[in-house]
């Protein structure tokens, strides 16, 4: 599903060039749910965004589902953003005018779909996440743990190929955390591909793979026996 | 672009947004009302100069006779200068190709009393083609005519308001008045564009009232319409020739500046014109300044509108909106906007406009039926809707550039 080779990727900062990713090599096949893990500056976040195509490397390959990920324009991305991926942010980055259905059903919306099928869709990805009843109110009148539900449904909505998550738990209280995770595995059975990113080791360990990043380079990448996150619940 | 999805998006982002939404209308109605209203004004003011020379027509030279102030040809100075009628026959004759008509005015307060009703009026002595100068219309019978001329017939045309002074309701046609102790036939009555006292005058035949002052022959004003058709250049070298040819006739210096004065009604029209055009010119620069201030508030907005948005745009773009589908949005935005907004403050200026005219505008103020043009109008929307699109592409271009990352940063 995503293949990488010799990625690298260094910010400009002042007159200092910030060498983040220094040569990665990574390979995820279809169905994983792998943790990208890492002390802060470790690179994760910038490895992410590369692999959402947020941003761009500097040097190597990246090929996603067998399209070479490279020199894309601006439109170019977007139109792989909305087919390939879905994102679960940290502070999830939901349009606060907008409600959870509208929300959910944005991503639908840029690929044309007409607007009742979207509208049944997103309903009944909301629903998957436990949220149908919640459908017309604000972002605002939500709790963390609902709106990163409601950002998890959207992220979902355009059937992508791999769904990134960046410190997706980061702004929730624990219990809210492992509720989230659990829905992560329970999408993640159903054969989805899915990337974490994380600095918390529990969080880590409720997925099936764990990629150590420290200072730029790939330290550890291994497999784990799974922690379901009911088992917490 | 224009599918009813990418509508609602525009509804929907304008309705929670109604802070920002009215304060770039309100800067863009503002500034077509302002623009409106002056440009409105400045009509006004021009139509109110149109008004005071269009009662009278424009082809006229008027001479005045006046006292000598440099002894010439044997006189003295402070020599009384006259015009008799053997002038008019004088200038006819010379100047016969040039001449529509010619005609003198001999002006004279006189007591005028029909039955119990009296009052003072001004008479004018005239002849036929005195009509056209003034541009006097007959409402009933008829104007001064040759043949009274040729009788010194005691014949009066008065105005109309002299005929409600004196007759109330009734008709003055045929009736006698007195006129400075002589009866005079009421033959005809006149309206006149010029305002309530050019409805006050009473006409009589000129040869009448030099008759009434002892059969002289003494004009006091002379007033000669040229043939149009010399036009304007045309116009002033006959004014030259026709003060050469009098100050000949009556013996007066070339260097005199008094003796005779001749005032050319073309040259005052043209002067006055050219004032009302300056003043127009200057509010219509003043009013294109507001709308130039008008699309720098736009731009204002537009770009804190952008700056504002920056994390939606990040949240868009990760979902997979297209940089030209951003840039759409908010430019869509922006020309609904200052489409609606524009178009309400040139309607509400329109109105302002016809509620202001009237009486007191005019008497106060100079401004008389101020008016914009709907084509001028509608241009100067369209230009200010025009001029927002473009201000709010620049920023609309850079938002869409952003990358998303920089932008879900933005906090």
């Amino acid at each position: 599903m995503i293949e990488i080779k010799d990625l690298h990727k260094s910010y400009q900062m002042g007159s200092n060039s910030l060498h983040v990713l220094k040569g990665i090599n990574l390979s995820v096949e279809d169905g994983e749910l792998v943790a990208i893990m890492g002390s802060s500056g470790s690179g994760k976040s910038t490895l992410l965004n590369i692999l959402g195509m947020l941003d761009g490397a500097d040097s190597g390959e990246y090929i996603l589902d067998g399209v070479p990920i490279k020199n894309l324009s601006e439109t170019k991305a977007a139109q792989y953003r909305n087919k390939f991926l879905g994102f679960i942010f940290q502070s999830f980055n939901l349009i606060n005018y907008k409600n959870a259905l509208e929300n959910v059903a944005l991503p639908l919306y840029y690929q044309r779909m007409p607007r009742k099928q979207r509208q049944e869709k997103a309903l009944k990805y909301l629903e998957q996440v436990g949220l149908k009843e919640w459908a017309h109110h604000l972002p605002s009148e939500l709790s963390g743990g609902q709106k990163q539900r409601v950002a998890i449904a959207r992220a979902m909505a355009a059937e992508p190929k791999v769904l990134l998550a960046d410190e997706l738990t980061g702004a929730l209280d624990s219990v809210t955390s492992y509720e989230i995770m659990e829905l992560i595995q329970k999408i993640n059975d159903q054969g989805n591909t899915i990337l974490v990113v994380t600095h918390e080791d529990d969080i880590a360990h409720m997925c099936k793979r764990i990629v150590y990043l420290k200072d730029g380079i790939i330290e550890k990448d291994e497999k784990i026996e799974q922690v379901r996150a009911e088992s917490y619940v | 672009m224009f599918s009813r999805d990418a509508w609602k998006e525009i509804f929907e982002a304008i309705g929670k947004n109604k802070l920002r939404t009215f304060l770039t209308g309100f800067t863009v109605a503002l500034g077509i009302l302002i623009f409106v209203t002056l440009f409105g004004m400045g009509n006004g003011l021009n139509n109110t100069f149109e008004k005071f020379f269009g009662d009278d027509a424009t082809n006229i030279l008027r001479l005045f006779p006046s006292q000598t102030t440099i002894p010439y040809g044997g006189y003295k100075a402070k020599r009384q200068i006259e015009f008799e009628n053997g002038d008019l026959e004088d200038i006819e004759k010379n100047f016969t190709a040039l001449i529509d008509y010619i005609t003198p005015r001999i002006s004279r307060n006189a007591l005028v009393t029909y039955k119990e009703e009296s009052d003072n009026y001004n008479t004018r002595a005239v002849a036929p083609g005195h009509q056209f100068a003034e541009k006097t219309i007959i409402m009933k019978g008829r104007y001064i005519n040759e043949t009274d001329l040729a009788e010194k017939a005691k014949y009066a045309v008065i105005g109309r308001l002299v005929e409600i002074d004196l007759f109330d309701d009734d008709d003055a046609m045929g009736k006698y008045i007195d006129i400075g102790g002589s009866a005079f036939k009421v033959v005809g009555v006149f309206q006149d564009d010029g305002g309530d006292n050019e409805e006050r005058y009473i006409y009589i035949p000129y040869t009448t009232r030099q008759l009434l002052e002892g059969n002289n022959d003494k004009v006091d004003q002379i007033i000669v319409a040229f043939n149009q058709s010399i036009g304007y250049a045309g116009a002033l070298q006959f004014e030259t020739k026709l003060d050469e040819f009098m100050r000949k006739k009556k013996v007066i210096s070339p260097e005199d500046p008094r003796g005779i004065f001749i005032q050319n009604v073309a040259d005052d029209l043209k002067r006055n014109q050219q004032f009302a055009g300056a003043l127009q010119l200057i509010i219509s620069g003043i009013a294109f300044a507001v709308i130039i201030s008008g699309v720098i508030g736009i731009s204002n907005i537009m770009l804190f509108v952008v700056k504002e948005r920056t994390k939606e745009i990040g949240i868009r773009k990760a979902m997979g909106a297209t940089p030209r589908k951003i840039t759409g949005t908010i430019m869509f935005e922006s020309i609904f906007i200052t489409a609606i907004f524009g178009f309400l403050g040139m309607i509400l200026g329109i109105v302002i406009l016809n509620i202001i005219q009237g009486e007191t505008l005019e008497e106060n103020y100079f401004i008389t039926n101020p008016a914009i043009n709907t084509g001028t109008a509608v241009f100067v929307t369209i230009l200010l809707i025009v001029c927002g699109a473009i201000a709010a592409y620049v920023p609309a271009r850079r938002a869409a550039r952003i990358k998303p990352i920089v932008a879900l940063r933005d906090e």
